[in-house]
């Protein structure tokens, strides 16, 4: 069977502008989470968030490309420029044909949207910018990544919710394991903190005003984040011959519906999901040492998780590790899981546990090592990494050191 | 006011569940009437909204909340208070 490494990673969050600031905020704990800036804040109730500070686009991209791309695809091509620096692949020829994009987003180009929309409802307007739906659409930051590295293959966007990360990797994953690619540029990307886009939030009544406090007794809600993560994801012989840098190994993926409730998660299906991913990977339980959790800091998520990885692991629930780094960066919605594949790297690559930062009282229904607040160094040979979306949809991935 | 805030807030209860009003007794809780926890989210819009009111309501939180929702009669209370409190002067 083909196997997944891979060989090259990029961020952008609110926790730094790269992979290793971001790394860095992770070993120390700090929290990302500010007030947030934007127009009108002050008609929202919630005013928190894990936002990109001190961000100037101009800086970075010209007027043309700034028309044309979203701060959600701006973000997009930021962090895969890293990676695919980093990666030091080049694209022609039948590599670009065997090389794809797969990327998450639950919103796409939610700034686009709002700006367009206050512009014809509230200020009467009756003409846009000729670029506003090439701008909005889910799969623009896909495209532009295609064009930018002549990626030619398997290109497309995922949208699932909280799971469009994982969801994108997965199947980055499964096209490579499969023999439809031999690389393939994934993860996601979100920037949702518009007006419109927390205004939507604050209606479901599930987002603190205050911190993320994942699996703390007191915790009160989730926190969101804006920014992307993106990976280069390599078929392991190619990436062995030309002497590739390997971060770390993808060795299985799992998917699965509650088909039950449109919010409301399911302790069953996150379990098997997480059995899912474990078997697909060929791992026992007793080989994972941490889980990047989902820890979404509300109410509901955090003691359905815990039930769920108890269920999977039995007894081995109490000696494995779990975080969440929602905590420090906030819910990054369709980009959530690619900023938190992050620590599952760190984990693997630094045997470094990223901490739950905010953790102020045991919850018994939160009862599993959740390395509160100050990170903690560990050997970690696999890990996981669960996302559990609205409208039901699981997506685990598993990891393995680089082998 | 044509209506009394209790009438009002049971037909908004009474909507959500789908009930006639005559139904929907003082002492019943959301769970007696079949509310879950997403048509108490729409029941508290709709009594923000008919009221033109702030609700206090975390679903994180319910018990911390100040908005009492333990039955028919404990949210037609809490709707008065806050209908005082901020339709003052």
């Amino acid at each position: 069977m083909r196997r997944v490494v891979i060989t090259g990673q990029g961020t952008i969050n609110s926790l730094g502008n790269d992979v290793p600031a971001t790394l860095e905020a992770m070993r120390e704990g700090r929290c990302g989470i500010t007030d947030l800036e934007l127009r009108d804040v002050d008609r929202l109730s919630i005013k928190i968030g894990g936002q990109v500070k001190n961000y100037d686009p101009e800086a970075l991209f010209n007027r043309q490309q700034i028309a044309l791309y979203d701060r959600f695809t701006q973000f997009t091509l930021i962090a895969a420029h890293q990676a695919l620096d980093g990666s030091g692949l080049s694209f022609a020829g039948e590599q670009a044909t065997r090389s794809g994009v797969v990327l998450g987003t639950a919103g796409g180009g939610v700034n686009t949207w709002d700006e367009n929309y206050r512009s014809v409802y509230e200020e009467g307007k009756n003409r846009v910018h000729p670029f506003v739906v090439p701008k909005l659409m889910n799969n623009a930051a896909a495209s532009h990544v295609s064009m930018e590295w002549n990626l030619k293959g398997p290109c497309f966007s995922v949208a699932t919710a909280c799971a469009s990360s994982n969801h994108a990797m997965g199947l980055a994953f499964q096209l490579i394991r499969g023999g439809a690619a031999d690389v393939m540029v994934t993860g996601g990307s979100e920037a949702m903190l518009s007006f419109g886009g927390i205004k939507a939030w604050e209606g479901l009544r599930v987002m603190s005003r205050d911190a993320c406090r994942p699996f703390s007794a007191n915790r009160n809600g989730m926190v969101q984040g804006e920014g992307a993560a993106v990976f280069v994801f390599e078929e392991y012989e190619q990436a062995k011959k030309r002497g590739a840098t390997i971060l770390a190994e993808v060795v299985g993926f799992a998917m699965t519906s509650d088909a039950a409730d449109i919010v409301m998660p399911s302790k069953q299906g996150a379990a098997r999901t997480i059995a899912g991913a474990l078997k697909d990977a060929r791992l026992n339980p007793q080989d994972v040492c941490y889980i990047n959790a989902h820890g979404t800091g509300t109410a509901a998520n955090d003691k359905v998780e815990c039930a769920a990885v108890a269920d999977a692991f039995g007894h081995h629930a109490d000696d494995l590790m779990i975080s969440s780094t929602k905590s420090m960066h906030g819910h990054l919605i369709g980009g959530t899981g690619a900023v938190e594949l992050l620590a599952c790297i760190m984990a693997l690559k630094d045997g470094v546990i990223a901490p739950t930062i905010g953790y102020e009282e045991p919850d018994p229904e939160c009862a599993l090592d959740v390395v509160p607040n100050v990170a903690r160094e560990a050997k970690v040979d696999a890990c996981l990494s669960n996302a559990f979306a609205f409208g039901g949809f699981n997506a685990v991935l598993a990891l393995r050191r680089a082998p | 006011m044509a209506d009394s805030v209790r009438d009002r807030v049971i037909a908004i209860i009474a909507e959500q569940a789908v009930l006639e009003p005559g139904d929907v007794s003082m002492d019943a809780t959301l769970e007696d009437l079949g509310i879950d926890s997403l048509g108490l989210v729409e029941s508290i819009f709709a009594i923000e909204e008919a009221f033109d009111i702030q609700v206090p309501f975390n679903a994180n939180e319910p018990e911390q909340s100040d908005f009492d929702i333990s039955s028919v009669a404990a949210i037609v209370g809490a709707v008065e208070g806050l209908v005082a409190e901020q339709k003052r002067g």
